[in-house]
């Protein structure tokens, strides 16, 4: 992936509303109707998420008459699994540092209890 | 030494769980006392937290400053909906990067489990209905005029 649309997919998926449309198109295509349902926002504030999603290649459209359902790309796939593991990482460091905070804890409560 | 779990669940759900070696009691001061909290919040190497205001209680505010060092940083704004020390905390946050995301909804529960604690972790992006009752309960605990204080209980 060059660094541009690196830049673009990470930009798209540091938003929990696009995430959570990128969670509903792995469950299969959807129109923006559909998409919009679960959410407390306007289509058109979902056809500006798509559009975002899309200029990141991470959904594409198929045409089907007058609608426009979209689907999760072979790329928007490997962003979700990639920004899984970069959360995983980041809560990793987070709780290993957790791991050395509480043992300090148990320390003090250990010489404060006689 | 213990591993994360973390799931997807639905379509706005994910969940993390980890098993630590403390007392619930000592798990919830790290999540609620501002001067743990910046010990081990900091996500990847390199980052500090040098602002982390941090009100447990029911409507209290949350802040949390992250800095590079290097002129990189962002904040972190929340509110506390519900607190059940030392089992659970519910709160809602969003990141300024700099525009605001979504309000993301979490629970955080601390289940004991022999010697150690089972930490469970929901975040949920809220849809209306979720979004209404949680204004309502906010309003609701923020007139209640005792509240949960933290200090002193150790």
């Amino acid at each position: 992936m060059k660094a541009a649309q690196l830049d673009a997919t990470f930009s798209a998926l540091g938003d929990p509303t696009r995430r959570a449309i990128l969670a509903r198109l792995a469950k299969g295509e959807a129109t923006v109707m559909e998409l919009a349902g679960p959410f407390d926002i306007t289509q058109a504030a979902i056809s500006q998420h798509l559009k975002v999603l899309e200029d990141a290649a991470l959904i594409s459209r198929r045409v089907d008459g007058a609608k426009r359902p979209r689907r999760l790309a072979k790329a928007g796939i490997e962003a979700m699994d990639q920004w899984l593991a970069m959360l995983r990482k980041g809560l990793e460091k987070n709780y290993d540092r957790l791991d050395k905070v509480i043992a300090t804890l148990n320390q003090q409560q250990k010489e404060e209890t006689p | 030494m213990s591993k994360i779990t973390l799931e997807t669940v639905g379509d706005s759900n994910i969940v993390v769980k980890r098993r630590f070696n403390a007392s619930p009691e000592i798990l919830y001061r790290a999540h609620t006392e501002p001067k743990l909290i910046q010990q081990w919040m900091l996500g990847p190497e390199g980052w500090k937290m040098p602002v982390c205001i941090n009100d447990a209680r029911p409507g209290g505010k949350i802040r949390f400053e992250w800095t590079n060092g290097k002129g990189g940083g962002f904040h972190l704004t929340g509110e506390y909906l519900e607190l059940e020390p030392f089992t659970r905390i519910v709160h809602v946050e969003r990141m300024h990067l700099p525009d605001a995301t979504p309000d993301n909804h979490i629970e955080t529960r601390f289940d004991r489990d022999g010697t150690q604690t089972l930490m469970t972790m929901a975040m949920t992006l809220p849809d209306a209905k979720t979004r209404a009752a949680m204004l309502a309960s906010g309003m609701e605990r923020g007139m209640e005029a005792s509240y949960v204080r933290l200090e002193g209980m150790f």
